[in-house]
């Protein structure tokens, strides 16, 4: 459901397409040999390339081709077996060649589209309008000194991957899952690590508003969204802002506008006269990039099975709701601690249960990723397989789940110390019901007479005499008998 | 040792070889002949004291029988190859006092085969020009000079402190670059010869960038074969360079044996343009007769696009120049003005660092690459430079190399053809072609001009054929008998 505006005229539409700039997972940069890794001392990595020395050349880094490729097949999107590398001319001083080595023209991916999954458990497609390869600039830092801005050029060089959305998006709740499920697939690829802190990811969002049916409205590009809760308060703030103009009166400029997330507005950073002219031309120290279709072909063999995929398969598979897959194929070391605990554990459902309700609840609560989990997805599957095999009840389990959390034991070696399983002989229970119903000779009346409802009472008695160690399906059956 | 000056390369390496002389003899002789000819203004950057270095070390090299292909030559480098921690400086205030970490691949080639290098050969500012009047670092002086007349002649450009230290005897060779023609027209000026090899031959690698898909390394002899020796050097392929291509070097000193017999010469009319000079035209003729006497085929051909060539030249090579030159920006290395604000400082530091013809071309070169005007220019351009290849290609279908003149005129004296640039680019009409479609081409000396000066024949190649523009460059030098420039007419 888009989410619309309401305004004094009616509801406005919001249209969005959106821009990620996604940094390539590769040991080196896109032209460089210089390393990539995040955090090093300033201007430690930075080639005679990189700081643009005269006359050095570009030399294209292969493994980040092929990343862009494996990028491209997990969109769905056309791979082209030959692009163009073109330059993008402005000045900057974090630019040290005044120029952009980018694509324009002929990109490396085309089109593609995916699917992005709405709270209200909707599926939408949403259309890929290209991917391209280009060079990330340094870094400017103007608070180091009153009168001296400083350069870094240790990410000059390295390689991004630009995703173009067709404006399919309808509204920010649309802009975050779409945000989340590229950056989603972008981790199963293995392409992006996805980190928006660290700047690895960052998004520009285009937004215009219409009446539902027109023509698209002018639109304004918001720069600086660098987090899901950001595009979700620069497009209610930027959708409303156009609305206001418009039933004002007002047009909207066609623009490039700037998230502050402190002041939570956008505002200006230059109109459409000041935009730059960045003179595209294609780079005359790189040959068009061709490779063929086969090395697409053996890239394609690679790829892990991707976020949809694995929801259908685990809804088909183990039958298991929309939401819980979803919840489950977020990570995909989630998805694969999940798949452990069902093979061990023997049921999918209750294992899915498990690793949604407990122990990520109690993963959360702990401030803890799966990784650091005290319970391995090998344990927790040897706890669920106890109630399946009705050693224990889910009950029970709940205690030894938590002494299983605290102490990092195994379910078996617990409930074994603790003496905890399950009383499954009926001798024993039967002692045990004899004595709930001669100790309540007033409820066993009533209950005859027809109050139903006190079975459960007495339920609860035989539990808690045999300390919830007597296998409830037994204890049901015994009772009703009994009675 | 003067006389050590006017060997040729070859000679030079017998007389190495026999102990005639030491690479130290050799060099120093060269350095007093640079002293000498100090008002040529040949060099931006002399390096006596590096060139006596490695003449020792060339000699002990050779005592030791490690001497390399060039071991001992000394040779003048186009200050356009960054050189390690030797001031490169492209003729442009805005690079001075910049010494690069690095040395360009083809002066490596050049040093790791043993040779001697004398000095930063002076240029036009970012290798734009024709005359090497735009150098911030001054003119550069012709030493030829008319009969009856002692203006100072311009070397040609831009590479024309590297054809004026060769042709002066203060240098054995030199390396330029050829962009539109910057090493044959200066060669031809100059009465030296200098090939240009196929686009892809020679790494660009650590040469400072004028027009990237046009620019070539090459180099000056005074003698073909010596031009053989020096490219056979400087060729191969550069993993650091994306265009260098993935060739092996052919032997150009073993292709010179003056068989030329059956090789079809293709003579293109266009090239036959309005207000040549008559003595250009028939020094043309007696070209074509001296490779019909060695046992050419001579071949009417046409070349239909010529007349675009050089608007086209002037519409990609300034365009990727506006863009190349983008770096020179005041952050990071050579001048920077003094500002505080951001873009006072861009503007200021390139208004001071750049000369009139850079700003020129990088105008140029903005004006056809923006919003509105790209399409008009530089697409068209692009296609006009793919129907000018096309023409070479289907010439070769009917011929084995093409014979044209050089340049339009003999060197011209300093401050003429300055009022109008136009006037000035005209003198790459016979050269730009071949630039475009990035094909092989020589100009070996043939003759002389009314006033005594020297003219140059350019032999135009296939791709990759520099053994057949050699070949027919040297049947072409040994006809022509041409007279190199005596010691005594040095000023």
């Amino acid at each position: 459901m888009p989410q619309m505006i309401k305004g004094d005229t009616g509801d406005w539409e919001i249209v969005i397409g959106m821009e990620i700039h996604a940094q390539v997972i590769a040991r080196s940069k896109l032209f460089s040999g210089a390393a990539t890794e995040f955090g090093a001392a300033p201007n430690s990595q930075v080639s005679l390339v990189d700081a643009a020395m005269p006359g050095m050349l570009p030399v294209l880094n292969k493994k980040c081709v092929e990343q862009a490729v494996r990028t491209g097949l997990g969109l769905n999107s056309k791979i082209n077996t030959r692009s163009v590398f073109a330059r993008k001319n402005y000045f900057y001083p974090d630019l040290p060649q005044g120029y952009q080595i980018s694509q324009f023209e002929d990109p490396i991916v085309g089109k593609g589209k995916i699917e992005i999954d709405l709270p209200d458990g909707s599926v939408k497609e949403i259309g890929i309008t290209r991917l391209h390869l280009e060079q990330d600039a340094g870094k400017s830092i103007h608070d180091q000194s009153p009168t001296k801005s400083f350069v870094d050029l240790n990410r000059s060089g390295c390689a991004l991957m630009e995703i173009v959305s067709e404006p399919d998006i309808r509204g920010p709740e649309e802009a975050v899952a779409y945000l989340s499920k590229i950056r989603m697939i972008l981790r199963y690829l293995g392409t992006c690590d996805g980190n928006m802190d660290e700047g690895s990811m960052r998004a520009d969002v285009n937004i215009s508003v219409r009446k539902p049916g027109d023509e698209y409205g002018t639109r304004a590009e918001i720069k600086n969204v660098n987090s899901l809760k950001a595009v979700q308060q620069a497009i209610d703030f930027e959708a409303r802002r156009q609305v206001e103009i418009i039933e004002e009166g007002g047009k909207v400029n066609q623009e490039t506008r700037l998230w502050d997330p402190n002041k939570m507005e956008t505002r200006s950073m230059r109109s459409k006269e000041e935009a730059h002219d960045y003179r595209y031309f294609p780079d005359p120290d790189l040959l068009p990039l061709e490779f063929s279709s086969q090395w697409v072909e053996e890239i394609k063999q690679t790829l892990p099975e991707l976020p949809d995929e694995k929801k259908h398969r685990f809804m088909d598979e183990y039958g298991l709701s929309l939401y819980d897959a979803s919840v489950l194929i977020a990570e995909r070391s989630r998805a694969d601690f999940f798949e452990t605990v069902a093979k061990d554990g023997g049921d999918a459902k209750l294992s899915a249960n498990w690793v949604i309700n407990e122990l990520l609840g109690i993963l959360n609560k702990n401030e803890k990723a799966l990784s650091d989990s005290p319970i391995s997805a090998e344990q927790l599957g040897g706890l669920i397989k106890l109630i399946v095999d009705n050693t224990i009840s889910g009950k029970i389990a709940k205690d030894v789940f938590a002494e299983m959390f605290a102490s990092g034991k195994d379910a078996e070696k617990i409930v074994e110390e603790k003496g905890l399983k399950q009383v499954t002989d009926t001798g024993a229970i039967e002692a045990v019901i004899d004595e709930v119903l001669a100790e309540n000779p007033d409820n066993v009346e009533a209950y005859r007479g027809g109050k139903d409802k006190l079975f459960g009472f007495f339920v609860g008695q035989v539990m808690k005499k045999s300390q919830g160690k007597a296998n409830p399906a037994l204890v049901n059956e015994i009772l009703k008998k009994k009675l | 040792m003067s006389n050590l000056t006017h060997l040729t390369i070859k000679d030079a390496l017998k007389g190495l070889e026999n102990k005639d002389f030491t690479a130290l003899e050799l060099t120093q002789s060269h350095i007093d002949a640079m002293a000498q000819t100090k008002s040529l203004n040949a060099y931006i950057t002399e390096t006596p004291e590096l060139a006596l270095e490695q003449a020792k070390a060339s000699d002990a090299r050779r005592a030791k029988g490690e001497a390399g292909d060039l071991d001992g030559i000394p040779l003048a480098i186009k200050d356009l190859f960054c050189t390690e921690n030797v001031q490169t400086t492209a003729a442009s205030h805005i690079l001075e006092g910049f010494k690069p970490q690095y040395e360009s691949t083809v002066s490596q080639k050049l040093l790791d085969a043993g040779a001697v290098t004398l000095g930063k050969a002076n240029l036009d500012e970012f290798a734009m020009g024709s005359s090497n009047t735009t150098s911030y670092y001054g003119n550069v002086i012709n030493p030829w000079r008319r009969k009856n007349d002692d203006k100072d002649l311009t070397p040609g450009g831009s590479s024309g402190g590297s054809a004026a230290s060769v042709a002066a005897y203060t240098a054995m060779g030199a390396i330029g670059t050829d962009t539109g023609g910057s090493i044959r027209q200066p060669a031809s000026f100059c009465g030296i010869s200098g090939i240009k090899p196929t686009y892809g031959r020679c790494s660009r690698w650590g040469v400072v960038a004028f027009a990237s898909s046009l620019d070539q390394a090459g180099c000056f002899a005074r003698t073909v074969e010596d031009n053989a020796l020096l490219l056979r050097t400087m060729s191969g392929h550069d993993p650091k360079d994306s265009t260098s291509a993935k060739k092996d070097v052919p032997d150009f000193v073993a292709a010179l044996n003056g068989d030329i017999k059956g090789l079809k010469v293709g003579i293109p009319k266009e090239y036959r343009v309005d207000g040549m000079p008559e003595e250009i035209l028939k020094l043309w003729e007696k070209g074509i007769e001296w490779l019909k006497s060695a046992g050419a085929q001579i071949v009417d051909v046409s070349l239909p696009h010529t007349h675009y060539a050089l608007p086209t030249y002037y519409i990609i090579a300034p365009a990727e120049a506006s863009s190349n030159l983008a770096r020179y920006d005041g952050v990071r290395y050579g001048h920077r003005a003094q500002e505080s604000d951001l873009t006072d400082m861009y503007e200021l530091t390139r208004a001071q660092g750049f000369g009139d013809e850079v700003k020129r071309r990088i105008m140029i070169g903005t004006y056809v690459l923006s919003a509105g005007y790209y399409d008009a220019y530089y697409i068209k351009a692009q296609k006009v430079r793919r129907l000018i290849s096309e023409d070479f290609t289907k010439a070769y279908e009917k011929c084995d190399v093409l014979l044209t003149p050089t340049a339009p005129s003999a060197a011209f004296a300093i401050g003429e053809n300055e009022d109008d640039p136009i006037k000035m680019y005209l003198n790459d009409v016979f050269t730009v072609p071949a630039s475009l479609a990035g094909l092989p081409g020589m100009s070996v000396p043939a003759g002389n001009d009314k006033d005594g000066l020297p003219l140059g024949l350019q032999i135009i190649g296939r791709p990759w054929e520099e053994e057949t523009v050699l070949k027919v460059a040297h049947v072409v030098e040994n006809l022509a008998q041409f007279k190199l420039l005596e010691c005594g007419d040095l000023k």
